[in-house]
């Protein structure tokens, strides 16, 4: 008996010590986070270093965002139009698929394809300078860090983020005006027509760019942090980008459900 | 030793890191001016002796002074002011930066911390290139380069900026004979044309006694010897002397603390 409760006592001690660890992890992480944007703007370290990071982590993920973004438009059309002709309204295509883009898919599909690609290259990148003692040599010449590795970083997914998702709303429109004129017959200036008359610029332009903007600081923010915090190790390293392809993807997807909310006004 | 300025001054230093004690309330003065040699067995802290006098890392208690300024308090600020002032690090692997090349390596902390024009930092970089003997390789990416020559590079940028101190984190490991003299005789000559404090972290006797003034050994949390190298290997005690001539048997321990290794093989699984 007595050992039955110790063994309780020992999990509850466990599982107290694991939530303990979660929390400070998430104190370093808010700390990490204001230190590096303390630093100041995007030029703050430079706008060389600016640019050669939007290079890195933006342009370098346009074929990725681009392709993906054709195909998810091609299916839209194929759905979308497989429901809305039992419903003979074939002409509304245009209208569901670039809502749906850029309301939701858009902003969604490229923070998970941007967590995958990019995210997960920052998290190496950053990991691979600590283990090779690029990050110490830095703070040994007196600069810092944050200042010369993170807070461009940081700015360019910022940056490179709501650009690469109004891309992949756009080329992802195409693709479903490509299947639903070219292939499926629906007729062109019905596509383009409705879709002109129900898109509002405030209502899902904007507010689909708000949370691109928000996708791309939370998934640079996880992606730096899980490098510069990692264990400089082999094992280490893969660890920590795993991890951040998870926490990114699912921060992405937990909060495209609070931003929606609050957009749609339902909290 | 005690007549000379310290320039680093450690005083009741204790650091563990998880339930080990890597350094037990040590005293520690390391002379302006001169090369200083930091030996002792594998696991006895020395790499971490560096990173302490860096501020990398802090202390648990005890006061570490560089230049009059106790490291563990220094706000950050203060602390990078204090590193580019007076520090520079030479690491074990170079720890060069993988995208620069050779020149712009050299050049980074000149451009960071100087207003100086583009001409005057090209030409102290090929100054600093030049001593270290690779002038030639300043268009090369670290990746084409060998160990000794990243090593030799590293050494260029961390006195690119005529620091007061020079950390050297195990320079002599992995070079060839060549290499391995030359990294020698460019320590001792920077450290004396440039009037540096050099603080030598290494496990190479021979060579460090070559170079080094003082030769300070840590073994077992403390540190047991702290003199000339010519002193040390005559009236050290039977400890240091082990050590100094690389006897295998004496009382410094080989093995990490375990429990009794009869009862471990009969003990079973783990």
């Amino acid at each position: 008996m007595l050992k039955l409760i110790d063994k309780i006592l020992d999990s509850i001690q466990a599982l107290g010590n694991a939530s303990l660890g979660r929390l400070q992890a998430l104190g370093r992480a808010g700390v990490f986070l204001l230190s590096s944007l303390m630093w100041g703007g995007p030029g703050s370290a430079g706008f060389g270093d600016l640019v050669k990071q939007i290079y890195s982590i933006g342009v370098r993920s346009l074929s990725i965002i681009i392709v993906a973004g054709f195909f998810v438009g091609m299916v839209l059309g194929l759905q979308g139009y497989t429901i809305l002709s039992d419903f003979g309204s074939e002409a509304a295509l245009g209208t569901m698929v670039s809502l749906t883009l850029l309301r939701e898919l858009g902003p969604v599909v490229t923070a998970l394809l941007f967590a995958g690609r990019a995210g997960s290259a920052l998290t190496a990148e950053i990991g691979l300078m600590k283990a090779t003692e690029q990050i110490s040599a830095m703070e040994m010449m007196g600069v810092d860090p944050l200042k010369r590795i993170i807070t461009p970083r940081l700015w360019a997914g910022f940056i490179s983020m709501p650009i690469l998702a109004l891309l992949f709303s756009l080329v992802g429109i195409w693709g479903g005006a490509y299947v639903g004129i070219n292939m499926l017959g629906v007729d062109e200036g019905a596509y383009w027509g409705n879709m002109q008359a129900s898109v509002e610029f405030y209502d899902d332009i904007i507010k689909g760019l708000i949370k691109s903007l928000v996708f791309g600081l939370v998934v640079t923010w996880i992606a730096v942090y899980q490098g510069f915090d990692s264990i400089p190790t082999s094992e280490g390293i893969s660890k920590a980008t795993t991890q951040t392809v998870v926490v990114a993807s699912l921060a992405v997807l937990g909060l495209d459900f609070v931003l929606t909310a609050i957009m749609l006004g339902s909290i | 030793m005690s007549s000379e300025e310290a320039f680093v001054s450690i005083r009741g230093m204790s650091f563990s890191r998880g339930n080990r004690l890597i350094f037990n309330n040590i005293d520690l003065d390391i002379p302006r001016g001169k090369v200083t040699a930091i030996m002792g067995p594998s696991g006895t802290g020395k790499t971490t002796l560096l990173r302490l006098i860096g501020g990398q890392i802090l202390p648990d208690v005890g006061t570490i002074e560089v230049d009059g300024h106790n490291v563990p308090t220094l706000k950050r600020t203060q602390l990078f002011e204090l590193r580019k002032k007076s520090m520079g690090m030479l690491f074990q692997s170079g720890a060069l930066f993988t995208d620069l090349s050779v020149f712009d390596n050299v050049a980074f902390p000149i451009r960071l911390h100087s207003d100086l024009p583009e001409s005057m930092v090209r030409d102290l970089v090929l100054m600093k290139l030049e001593a270290v003997g690779l002038r030639g390789a300043r268009d090369l990416m670290p990746a084409e380069l060998s160990g000794g020559m990243a090593r030799r590079v590293a050494l260029a940028r961390s006195v690119a900026l005529d620091p007061e101190m020079i950390l050297y984190d195990e320079p002599f490991t992995g070079l060839d004979p060549i290499s391995l003299g030359i990294t020698v005789k460019l320590i001792k000559s920077l450290n004396d044309a440039l009037s540096l404090t050099s603080v030598l972290v290494t496990h190479d006797v021979e060579e460090a006694c070559t170079i080094a003034d003082y030769v300070c050994l840590l073994s077992e949390g403390g540190v047991i010897g702290f003199d000339t190298p010519e002193n040390l290997i005559e009236n050290g005690s039977e400890q240091v002397r082990q050590f100094m001539q690389g006897k295998p048997d004496g009382p410094v321990p080989f093995h990490f603390p375990a429990n009794d290794f009869s009862e471990d093989l009969l003990k079973g699984v783990k």
